[in-house]
């Protein structure tokens, strides 16, 4: 039987919010590309009048391209380590269901999804300084690392439970160990998952603002959200110059986002409304 | 195998968080020597009518964004949950937002909001070029805003995946029985998407708690101290006023009220199935 299934209220909303979303994010590339003359006395949403390319100049030319180098650092640091223990935490849990330890281990990290970053950040900070590591990148890593792993693990979990268990006894027989079987059966089998959470944690650490802003100091150790927010002090009255760094900082990620939208998609949806 | 992840889980995870309780009976300027200092902390901020206030504009902030995502983010996921390719298209733009940093949006919504140079200005429109961060309500309203403006994306997407697996045979059945859209709406989808709801909302009410970024660079917690939260108000007395006492107080009533709602809204689920997701 054939519905017709016509949603006028879901329909106008729908594109209601298309317009909600898209205003800002043209104004930010239109406006990018004009010099401040444009920019003050031009319509807002115009194109360009005599479009340049001066902003993302100056930008450039500046320390930017040593912020941009400090998050790339962070978050390479930050997902390739997280992901990995992650996925061996996870592979474990499921393995070896039934052991006491290691629900209690899984209820540990599940908890952990109900901790907030900032309300951990003194002792953080506190543990950082005696640990030698404030001002330097791998101060924001460490704990970067650490809030990462609750949500991987349930996606991750989530995964390697699908993966059916004969495979695994039947790997066994032919003599595999538990190492071989991570390697040559759930990694390759969870490898969607590994890509979603890998761009979701990529993502928080990329954007991330709380940890630099309170573990870092000299300006040579910012990272690009940090970055922004001086920016915007600097160059106040250049809002041009303030929306292609916005336009710079961003770039990356909508990249990253266009190559793994799919895996990215379905793990989340894997991972929360089951 | 599951030990590295332990490790490291503990140390910057679980050892901070009995560490800030510690630290809240102590005096400690961030720098020097960290003293005992018994329950002086808690009674500082605790007969400090600087706390009602952040607690109020908290839970306003969290009561008011619920109430206008939830909705507009449970109807945005019906409609998003047609198969139709243009609403592919969609739900693609409609990610954009979550890509953005807290700092960027926040000096997005700053420029654009500006009441000389802003789109107010720009339009001509008078309406639009008031002092948006300079008044206390339109700030707050700012503020639900620009959240709602970064996070309904997300919910959004959540909500398409609940709908995807409601049976649609219930539909059919409804339909039978004569049941309109609206009908349906409420007393299908809605039902259905029970534990959803509460997912999203946890995720909602929780995460609240944790605006900070967007906060701080948006309006610094002003005008005055109206958008002054929690967490805003942790890092103030902490990082900037060098009480680390007082602030680690303040972190600790923010666990306790974010365990709380949790716990509230999984009790509200009323059911174990999908306790394991609704531990997010």
């Amino acid at each position: 039987m054939r519905l017709i299934r016509r949603n006028w209220l879901g329909g106008t909303t729908g594109w209601l919010w298309l317009v909600i979303v898209l205003i800002p994010l043209y104004w930010i590339v239109v406006s990018s590309f004009k010099d401040q003359a444009g920019f003050f006395t031009q319509n807002p949403f115009a194109l360009p009048a005599d479009p340049t390319i001066e902003n993302y100049r100056l930008v450039i030319e500046s320390d930017f391209p040593r912020y941009f180098l400090n998050s790339v650092i962070v978050t390479a640091g930050t997902i390739l380590p997280a992901v990995a223990i992650a996925f061996m935490a996870a592979y474990a849990i499921v393995r070896g269901a039934g052991g006491r330890f290691l629900a209690g281990v899984n209820g540990l990290f599940l908890m952990g999804l109900a901790i907030p970053l900032q309300a951990t950040i003194i002792p953080v900070y506190l543990l950082i300084i005696r640990m030698q590591l404030y001002d330097s990148l791998l101060a924001i890593i460490l704990p970067s690392i650490a809030f990462s792993i609750p949500l991987s693990v349930l996606v991750l979990t989530n995964f390697i439970r699908d993966v059916p268990k004969e495979l695994f006894e039947s790997m066994r027989v032919d003599g595999a160990t538990e190492w071989g079987m991570l390697r040559k059966l759930a990694l390759p089998l969870t490898r969607p998952a590994l890509v979603t959470v890998s761009i979701y944690n990529g993502l928080g650490v990329w954007n991330g603002f709380l940890l630099p802003l309170i573990l870092t100091q000299s300006p040579e150790k910012r990272t690009l959200p940090l970055a922004l927010w001086t920016f915007q002090g600097q160059y106040s009255v250049n809002v041009p110059a303030v929306l292609a760094s916005v336009v710079l900082t961003t770039l990356p990620i909508v990249v990253l986002y266009a190559l793994g939208r799919r895996q990215l998609l379905s793990g989340l949806t894997a991972g929360f409304s089951r | 195998m599951a030990l590295p992840a332990l490790a490291i889980f503990v140390v910057f995870g679980v050892v901070p968080l009995v560490g800030v309780l510690l630290l809240s009976f102590t005096q400690w300027d961030g720098l020097g020597a960290i003293n005992a200092a018994g329950l002086s902390n808690w009674r500082t901020v605790l007969s400090d009518p600087g706390l009602p206030h952040s607690l109020f504009v908290t839970f306003e902030i969290m009561i008011l964004s619920w109430a206008v995502q939830t909705p507009i983010s449970l109807l945005l996921g019906v409609f998003l949950a047609g198969r139709q390719r243009y609403r592919a298209v969609l739900a693609v733009l409609y990610f954009v937002p979550l890509l953005l940093s807290s700092a960027a949006i926040a000096i997005t919504y700053k420029a654009l909001l500006d009441p000389n140079f802003g789109l107010g200005a720009g339009l001509h429109l008078d309406f639009l070029a008031q002092d948006w961060l300079g008044r206390d309500h339109l700030a707050l309203g700012v503020v639900i805003f620009v959240v709602s403006w970064q996070f309904i994306p997300f919910h959004s997407l959540i909500y398409q995946g609940g709908v995807r697996q409601i049976p649609t045979t219930l539909y059919e059945a409804a339909s039978i029985d004569g049941a309109g859209r609206i009908r349906q709406f409420f007393s299908i989808t809605v039902p259905q998407l029970k534990y959803t709801i509460i997912t999203s909302s946890t995720l909602m009410v929780v995460g609240s708690l944790t605006f900070f970024d967007l906060i701080f660079v948006l309006t610094a917690g002003g005008p005055g101290d109206a958008t002054r939260v929690l967490a805003l108000d942790m890092y103030k007395r902490g990082f900037q006023a060098n009480l680390m006492g007082p602030a680690s107080v303040i972190a600790v009533l923010l666990v306790l009220i974010g365990l709380a709602l949790a716990l509230l809204l999984r009790r509200l689920g009323g059911s174990t199935t999908a306790s394991q997701q609704e531990g997010a």
